[in-house]
């Protein structure tokens, strides 16, 4: 869901850009982070944690407490509510600790 | 190894004033931030600021953030690195920054440690679940990337941090189904939290969340009354449907720098939890390490700024800059903050700073 009018903000928006979320096709707008695309898009499951599996989304939207960890590219452990969305990008769902490529 | 006179730590609204300071009395800075942007959390900030002129009152945070960076990225004597991250603060005053996938080192005279705060997290059963988010992001979401959070949010916090971003979903269209307060009395500006009443949102004081439901994510949630002695109050349970609990529960203090690098520190509650000692001038008990900002001990963005000027000025003057008008200058600064601690509102602060004193 996405903010379409807003009384102060005006949101400037990179280009519409494609992207795969666990091989399913989305969309979002490039340059914004990757969990607001995954966000605006209805996925808030991020992951799971490592021990008890239960799920996991963002949680400080800033970078500081490593709570939406994602494989991006084969890369584990990137912060999405920090990493900017790129055009073709294959964003996954984390499992566990994940595995260094 | 790269040398400068002072190094900030931190582009929000304490380092940019820091950074400033320090560069108007000729000083040479380096600015390190972490975000690709400067301001810190100045840019979300899309509601207009109180207080004096001095500290941009009238003017909305975002406004602020430009403001303070705009003169900062054209000052010959000021570099700013952004997107850039500070690893670690050395023995030997050695400062390793990781800048364009590599690894630098920096040997600054002064050091300025302006790292912010970071949001608190509030024990109850489910805390963990998606839909469970700190107000800061929900701003970060709503009003910097233009996504909204949910459909319908629990706010658990009467602060001001919780009544503003209350409003701030209002104002994005997104209903607020409660404000709940653990404390017997608002603790955020009356004005503030009439807008919201006004609005039709219940401000519930008094009351605690007891639990969060829902499987893969938050699909509601148990609040509950409390007595005089913050017991549960037997029968007061009530569920609300929400798809977004959003907590509003303290800032503390980002103090990993400082701890890595050994500055003296305690445990004052009124600041946030555990701050670093400090002297009139800002200064740590690591020599030539001073602070400003939420890191010392959490304020309001005014109060930052101040103090990043402070700590500028009296940087920058231990170096020798500004023979004639540093003393004046820090003079004013001081009684800035004065000021701006002294109502009621300050009560809480003062005390705690008269613990830190070294």
């Amino acid at each position: 869901m996405r903010i379409e009018e807003h009384p102060i903000v005006q949101f400037e928006k990179g280009h519409l850009v494609k992207f795969t979320f666990d091989g399913k096709e989305l969309e979002g707008y490039e340059g914004e982070p990757i969990a607001a695309a995954l966000h605006a898009a209805g996925i808030k499951v991020l992951g799971h944690s490592p021990r008890l599996h239960r799920p996991r989304g963002f949680y400080c939207a800033i970078g500081n407490c490593s709570s939406c960890l994602m494989v991006v590219n084969g890369e584990p452990n990137v912060r999405v509510c920090v990493e900017k969305l790129q055009a073709g990008m294959a964003v996954e769902t984390q499992v566990g600790r994940g595995i260094l490529p | 190894m790269i040398t400068t006179e002072i190094l900030v730590i931190g582009g929000g609204p304490a380092g940019l004033k820091a950074a400033a300071a320090a560069a108007e009395l000729g000083a040479r800075v380096i600015l390190v931030e972490e975000s690709d942007w400067l301001g810190g959390q100045l840019v979300k900030q899309t509601h207009k600021f109180f207080g004096s002129k001095e500290q941009y009152a009238s003017h909305r945070g975002i406004d602020i953030a430009k403001i303070l960076s705009q003169p900062l990225m054209e000052h010959e004597l000021v570099t700013v690195w952004s997107s850039s991250s500070v690893l670690g603060i050395y023995e030997d005053g050695v400062v390793t920054v990781q800048r364009e996938e590599k690894h630098i080192k920096i040997k600054p005279r002064k050091i300025i440690v302006a790292t912010g705060a970071s949001e608190k997290v509030l024990p109850f059963p489910n805390n963990d679940l998606p839909g469970v988010y700190g107000a800061g992001a929900v701003q970060t979401l709503m009003n910097m990337h233009g996504v909204l959070p949910g459909k319908k949010v629990l706010m658990v916090g009467a602060g001001n941090i919780g009544i503003i971003v209350s409003y701030q979903l209002l104002q994005a269209g997104v209903e607020v189904v409660a404000i709940i307060d653990g404390a017997p009395k608002i603790g955020g500006y009356l004005v503030h939290a009439s807008k919201v009443r006004r609005a039709g949102v219940p401000i519930l004081t008094g009351h605690s969340i007891k639990e969060a439901l829902g499987k893969d994510c938050v699909t509601g949630a148990i609040i509950q009354q409390l007595d005089d002695n913050w017991q549960p109050v037997e029968g007061s349970q009530q569920e609300l449907e929400v798809d977004v609990i959003c907590l509003a529960v303290g800032l503390t203090p980002l103090t990993d720098l400082l701890w890595q690098a050994g500055v003296e520190m305690a445990f004052v509650p009124e600041l946030g939890g555990y701050v670093p000692l400090r002297d009139g001038s800002l200064e740590t008990s690591y020599p030539g390490l001073y602070i400003a900002g939420d890191v010392a001990g959490v304020e309001e963005a005014s109060a930052a700024m101040v103090e990043g000027k402070l700590a500028g000025y009296e940087a920058a003057k231990s170096l020798g800059y500004g023979k004639e008008r540093a003393g004046e200058l820090i003079e004013q600064a001081q009684k800035e903050l004065e000021a701006l601690r002294g109502g009621p509102m300050g009560e809480k602060i003062r005390q705690g700073l008269k613990r830190l004193a070294r």
